[in-house]
């Protein structure tokens, strides 16, 4: 028996399965086995092995025939946020409990496209509004590097970063609105990277915070983030907000000398009680990168303490809109009422967990007559003055350095977080400035802390410039020999 | 002075009413999506996964209505707005799938403008254009099939529409139907909404308050939403306008509210108060980029435009040499002002216009049919109108040579030359039948020359009588006149 086929990275698996080392379908079956095996941690919502199984099939006669596509035969896990033709599609909420959705979104159409198979559905906190994925109406993922206590995998991509990182898929979807793929691929010990706003299109992702969220894979390193960002990428006319740049090949640039590149690390984020051990490694990775050839700047990013602040007001706001078509009318769950209102009153009280609810009050409230300024309008200015930072830091470095997230994975159900919801939305500090302003970046682990918990640093890009990010982020994955568990 | 003056009570009352109307855009398919705009379709026949609301659906600008909107706005004599936004308008209602509207808020695509309307008494108003904005239009509740259920029909979701705004520059129920008449034939003019308010392709809001003759400022106004027609418009603004007369001069107030107008009754009730108005939370459509025409845009569509009632009435006017009154009735509707040109190419504009508004019009009420489907062509009404012009028939002939024409389609010479109806200008042959009259009837002869010269109508219809009516009536009027001294 040779090795593990689950353990290989879509880069060495298309080798072997070009070299006819073994096939598509033993390939998707080792998974399949996978997913089995660690039913228990939860991530799958939803799987299609059969499915999986003959679209492998179809794949497997294309390479022999010498065909196929940059992803033929690798079998995937899809966030259950990408609506997929004829195969439930929940954005793990009760409300949409029962929705098949008959068309395909264009970022899991482009990767059928590249030839890949899905082996199912991924969890992810209702609605993508969470970081930890406890807010599912599946009820929570398990991290799979949880040793004693079940620690969460982070959200809203818990499910995505969790079954890439215990070979459950080969590599996963993932969707961003403040660190969604960053922060859980920084807790699973895998890499994660959020795209330019606009390089993906969002047409059949359901939407959270449509001036945010962006599509993106989980993988398990920086090559295979480069493979799938390539397939998933790219304009689409069904999404007014894609961008018509050109996608190149990511992975050209990987292992390109990083000679003279300059890697700014902003001051601010520096923030008062950092976890030593996170701001010990975040030197280490700088000076991994200097050892290279990089220059090491300081930059400012003045704004970014009030990046938090305005993310939780335009995120929402724009929430409470988007959700405002599940009303039981037309779809999902339905709970009857006397009356329209009632209606429209039971099947949402019914259909939404508590963290989507809050998120629709806060909305609701800073887009009221009399608030919308102090609020609404406000968060738009600043969010302005956030993006000017990024552009004015950008003139003094190619890259910028950070952590991921302001700490490890921690405890399914910890008290802290469920006591004060601010505590949880803390753990997006380094990761929505970036959001805010549509920009680049990638999450890759830097290595473990004292618990054997990974932990991640971001790569930030200029807008439209992923290949500075995918060359400094294969760099330090180089240097760094982080290894996956 | 046009305005319309209540006397109360206390002293004379001033009218103030603007309008807000809904124009349905003519183009092939929706505002936001691909489906099909046809009217009369099966019931949810029109509807794409945009217009349902579905998960993850994504509205998509369509051209076609942002060039209609731009022409109509040129045709309102407004000022193009190079950048415009959408914008969300948030409220629930089982036929808005989106659970939100996308209209255009703080920036419309055509801004300020005028529209010149003719009154009866020959003067003419400029009335001021606030604003064009475009939207999405929502489906159609059905409440009267079923006694415990409504229907949703989405056909019309998601429809085109143009919102129209006027300043408060109406000052009685005749200049608001005037503009609604003027208006209705600029859209049909351009082909840019087809101004059935039957069918309610054009919907009209009435805004309407009052105050004291020499007041300045303006009073609480009530809106009445929907009224259908241009009668039940003239009659909602007058009934509502004096039942604020009778409150004020009662002591009370008018509150602001929304009113329902009964073309039953012709009268208004309280649909609903400012108190239970909506909060509709308008904020920036982040689905939809900023609206950006250049200026090369908008002047090909200038150049483009098609030549407009009052550019057309003036030239009517000042070319063809018809009377104000004339021009702008034949007009108001492009196809009878094409019909007329037609008509009136070569001949004698004036007597074509006359022919055109007295016996053609009562010929179509009479048949009950269209322009389209008249068996008159403009050609032959011309060529008859030739025919009493270069007095080959008489004006009488001809009344009967069009009942033929109107019978069976024939050209109006042929039927002339079939029937033998030419007339005579033959002064020698006319005399003959004149003196032979005379010699039968000298009693009357008599009496003519002893006073009673009204005789002389009595002469020419035997004369007339005696020639089967072909003989000019000049001529005989001449020689009878002639002959009896």
């Amino acid at each position: 028996m040779m090795t593990d086929l689950t353990e290989l990275t879509i880069a060495e698996a298309s080798a072997g399965l070009k070299k006819k080392e073994f096939t598509a379908v033993e390939l998707t079956e080792a998974y399949i086995a996978n997913m089995d095996k660690h039913r228990n941690l939860n991530a799958y919502v939803c799987e299609t092995p059969d499915k999986a199984i003959a679209q492998a099939k179809i794949s497997q006669e294309k390479i022999n025939s010498g065909q196929g596509g940059d992803l033929e035969g690798i079998p995937l896990g899809i966030k259950d946020l990408f609506c997929t033709k004829g195969i439930a599609t929940t954005a793990c909420s009760n409300i949409l409990k029962g929705f098949v959705p008959p068309y395909e979104s264009t970022v899991t159409a482009n990767l059928l496209q590249a030839g890949a198979n899905f082996l199912g559905k991924l969890n992810l906190d209702e609605f993508a509004m969470g970081g930890s994925n406890e807010t599912s109406a599946f009820g929570p993922v398990i991290n799979p590097w949880s040793k004693d206590v079940p620690l969460v995998p982070g959200g809203s991509s818990g499910g995505s970063a969790a079954a890439v990182a215990a070979n459950m898929c080969a590599a996963a979807t993932g969707t961003d609105t403040g660190g969604s793929i960053r922060q859980p691929a920084a807790f699973c010990g895998v890499t994660g990277i959020k795209p330019t706003y606009g390089r993906c299109s969002r047409y059949g992702i359901i939407a959270f915070a449509s001036s945010l969220d962006q599509a993106g894979p989980i993988a398990k390193d920086v090559t295979d983030c480069a493979i799938m960002l390539k397939a998933m990428a790219g304009f689409d006319n069904k999404d007014s907000t894609s961008s018509q740049q050109p996608v190149p090949d990511f992975c050209k640039v990987l292992g390109a000398d990083i000679k003279g590149m300059r890697i700014g690390i902003p001051k601010e984020y520096r923030v008062d009680g950092l976890n030593s051990e996170i701001a010990s490694y975040w030197d280490k990775a700088a000076a991994m990168l200097k050892d290279k050839g990089a220059e090491i700047v300081e930059i400012s990013l003045p704004h970014t303490k009030y990046a938090l602040a305005v993310y939780y007001i335009i995120a929402p706001a724009e929430a409470s809109s988007n959700l405002a078509r599940y009303d039981g009318l037309r779809y999902g769950n339905r709970v009857d009422g006397e009356h329209l209102d009632d209606m429209y009153t039971n099947s949402r009280t019914a259909g939404f967990g508590k963290e989507v609810k809050r998120r629709i009050m806060i909305g609701t409230y800073v887009l009221s007559a009399g608030y919308y300024d102090a609020y609404y309008l406000k968060a738009q200015k600043v969010r302005r003055l956030i993006r000017d930072d990024f552009i004015k830091a950008f003139e003094k470095c190619d890259v910028i350095l950070t952590p991921t997230a302001p700490s490890a994975a921690f405890a399914i159900g910890d008290e802290s977080m469920q006591k004060d919801p601010i505590t949880m939305w803390l753990n997006d500090i380094f990761t929505v400035s970036v959001s805010l302003a549509g920009l680049p970046a990638m999450s890759l682990p830097i290595g473990l802390n004292h618990d054997g918990l990974p932990l991640g640093m971001q790569i930030i890009g200029k807008s439209f410039d992923e290949e500075n990010v995918f060359k400094a982020g294969y760099c330090l994955e180089q240097q760094a020999g982080f290894k996956r568990k | 002075m046009s305005g319309m003056i209540i006397q109360g009570k206390t002293g004379d009352w001033e009218v103030i009413c603007g309008l807000e109307i809904h124009c349905q855009i003519l183009s092939k398919s929706k505002i936001f999506s691909g489906a099909s705009t046809h009217y009369g379709s099966e019931v949810n026949e029109n509807v794409s996964f945009i217009d349902a609301g579905m998960p993850g659906m994504l509205p998509t600008l369509n051209e076609e209505c942002v060039s209609q909107a731009v022409k109509t706005g040129l045709g309102l004599n407004a000022k193009i707005n190079n950048y415009s936004a959408f914008a969300r308008k948030n409220y629930f209602y089982a036929d808005l799938p989106q659970g939100y509207q996308i209209t255009q808020f703080q920036y419309p695509i055509v801004g300020e403008g005028f529209v010149k309307i003719e009154l009866e008494n020959g003067e003419t108003k400029d009335i001021g254009i606030e604003r064009l904005h475009i939207e999405q239009d929502a489906g159609k509740s059905i409440h009267d099939i079923s006694p415990t259920k409504s229907f949703i029909d989405l056909n019309r979701a998601g429809v085109g529409l143009m919102e129209i705004v006027t300043k408060p520059d109406f000052r009685s129920p005749e200049e608001a139907g005037a503009f609604l008449r003027k208006l209705r034939s600029i859209v049909r003019y351009l082909g840019t909404c087809d101004g059935n308010m039957d069918e309610g392709s054009m919907r009209c809001d009435v805004n309407v308050s009052v105050r004291k003759v020499g007041e300045d400022g303006f009073r609480t106004r009530n809106e009445m939403k929907n009224v259908n027609s241009v009668k039940f418009v003239m009659q909602a603004i007058e009934f509502e306008a004096r039942r604020h007369v009778e409150v004020y001069e009662s002591g009370g107030q008018i509150e602001q509210e929304t009113r329902q107008f009964n073309p039953t009754t012709c009268t208004t009730k309280a649909m609903r108060k400012k108190e239970y108005a909506h909060d509709y939370r308008y904020f920036p459509e982040p689905d939809l980029p900023p609206l950006v025409l250049s200026d090369e845009y908008i002047n090909n569509i200038k150049n483009d435009m098609v030549e407009l009632p009052d550019a057309k009435k003036e030239r009517f006017v000042k070319e063809l040499g018809l009377t104000p009154y004339d021009a702008s009735v034949i007009c108001e509707n492009k196809e009878v002002a094409e019909f007329f040109e037609k008509a009136a190419s070569g001949h004698d504009a004036k007597k074509v216009a006359n022919w055109l508004m007295g016996d053609f019009f009562a010929m179509l009420n009479e048949k009950k049919i269209t322009l389209a489907e008249s068996p008159i062509s403009a050609e032959n009404l011309g060529a008859l109108v030739e025919l009493v012009s270069k007095n080959v028939i008489n004006g009488k002939t001809a009344k009967d040579v069009f009942a033929i024409m109107a019978a069976t389609g024939e050209a109006p010479e042929k039927i002339v030359e079939e029937k033998g109806l030419k007339q005579v200008t033959d002064v020698g042959a006319i005399e003959k039948v004149v003196d032979e009259i005379l010699a039968n009837n000298q009693a009357n002869v008599e009496a003519y020359k002893a006073g009673k010269t009204n005789l002389i109508g009595w002469f020419v219809g035997q004369v007339m009588k005696a020639s089967q009516g072909k003989a000019n009536p000049e001529v005989v009027n001449k020689l009878l006149k002639q002959k009896l001294g």
